[in-house]
């Protein structure tokens, strides 16, 4: 009796709608942008321009940087959706909650995972980033940031009705964001000494293809449970 | 009863401590308009999450169509249209979007959006942002899916809030239109409804203070 919709007919809607309320409320992104340039800009301040440091601590400071804003961009992931009742709407659409949750951590990703890849070049050549280096670190961070996306869904999802879930958020989330950030600064490491790091890429890879499948489920029924 | 399309079996739901309601069973068939009674603080809300399959009860089953919901939700939400406290319209999109969205995600058509929004008295509010319209305007956003809604079962969180007269006259209107078609509503309101008062069944939840 109702139209249905097919599964990307459905993405499509969702993510359309997501990336017009994202354009109409910029700060949303370019806040997390404008934090991980800040960010990365202190620590040549900060530590001094002895290129020799700043080359060794470029990766994980690259990444760390990362890590940070991805978290501090999450939160708006469902909490506008929470106080205003879309979200109740979206979990009592009969369309299947984990593609419209798959689109919204898209939708995500598009608005702070792109920009991040798109400047960190720019940033690497502030903390005088090995020439080999590049290629690894934008390769890690195309692989990596879904991840952190997709992971850090989980803990909004879980947190999203409680009032002050920040803090909380970062406790349930960083920890298991350290298998990337090992993986990815790694990898990044070894290209700039010219050794091959196609293996850290390949964990990297596999980590994306498992939560890829496996967090739009969990972060469904997270919402379920934390809006009951 | 077999005809049924929804049932609440010995429900219970507690909060704070406190039991709201107490092995609460009733049925609700197609035709119903029945109307959720009780002071501030009764669980008002509260049954009717439970009864959209949102908050689960402490005990007991919702059913529909004599099959638990929370196992066959894909089904029970094609039939169901529940709006609550919050509207779910969203204040970066505009009214004509917003509407659009809405039904597109439960698979209503949304052909005519703008003669639906006529008969919610927003023409010329199509491309305003939901942010910039009154308390009632927003209000008005949501309930406007009513209007294309095929959904069978309707429940309804104080609809009339921030809604005019001549609006809550209207949605009555449709809410009798909609049960003579038959559908069900559900609904909870502290204002007493007008027109087919001899056809509206009370629910009466009452505070147990102890």
């Amino acid at each position: 009796m109702n139209q249905s919709l097919s599964y990307w007919q459905t993405f499509l809607i969702v993510l359309k709608r997501d990336l017009q309320v994202a354009v109409r409320n910029k700060g949303d992104i370019f806040n997390p942008l404008i934090f991980f340039v800040i960010v990365i800009t202190l620590f040549p301040l900060g530590i001094g321009s002895d290129s020799a440091i700043l080359t060794r601590i470029a990766p994980g400071i690259i990444w760390v940087a990362a890590l940070l804003s991805a978290l501090l961009s999450l939160e708006r992931l469902f909490k506008n959706d929470y106080l205003d009742g879309s979200l109740e709407q979206m979990l009592l659409s009969p369309q299947p909650l984990f593609i419209m949750v798959f689109a919204k951590v898209f939708a995500h990703w598009l608005l702070t995972g792109i920009p991040i890849i798109v400047v960190a070049p720019l940033l690497a050549l502030l903390l005088h980033m090995e020439q080999s280096a590049y290629g690894a670190m934008l390769a890690t961070l195309a692989l990596g940031t879904p991840i952190l996306s997709l992971i850090g869904g989980i803990g909004v999802a879980l947190t999203v009705g409680i009032k002050k879930g920040g803090v909380l958020l970062s406790l349930l989330i960083l920890p298991m964001y350290i298998p990337v950030l090992i993986f990815a600064t790694s990898a990044i490491e070894a290209a700039a000494l010219g050794m091959p790091f196609s293996g850290h890429l390949a964990i990297i890879g596999a980590l994306l293809a498992g939560s890829l499948t496996l967090t739009p489920f969990a972060i469904g029924a997270a919402l379920r449970v934390s809006t009951n | 009863m077999d005809h049924a399309l929804l049932s609440a079996e010995k429900l219970t739901c507690i909060r704070e401590g406190r039991i709201l309601f107490d092995q609460l069973s009733f049925n609700i068939c197609a035709g119903d308009l029945v109307q959720i009674e009780g002071p501030n603080g009764a669980g008002k809300t509260s049954l009717l999450r439970i009864l959209a399959g949102l908050s689960r009860p402490y005990d007991g089953v919702v059913k529909f169509k004599q099959q638990d919901i929370s196992r066959y939700r894909d089904q029970y939400y094609e039939n169901l249209m529940y709006i609550g406290h919050l509207a779910g319209v969203k204040g970066e999109l505009t009214a004509d979007e917003n509407l659009r969205f809405n039904l597109k995600i439960h698979g209503d058509n949304d052909q005519n959006i703008s003669e639906t929004l006529a008969k919610v008295n927003l023409t010329g509010f199509e491309d305003a942002l939901a942010s910039h319209l009154s308390a009632g305007q927003h209000r008005r956003v949501a309930l406007a899916r009513l209007w294309q809604s095929k959904a069978k079962i309707w429940i309804l969180d104080e609809p009339f809030t921030a809604i005019d007269k001549a609006g809550v006259i209207e949605l009555e209107q449709l809410f009798i239109q909609h049960v003579d078609n038959g559908g069900a509503v559900i609904l909870t309101s502290h204002q007493d409804i007008q027109i087919g008062r001899d056809r509206l069944q009370r629910i009466t939840l009452d505070y147990n203070f102890d």
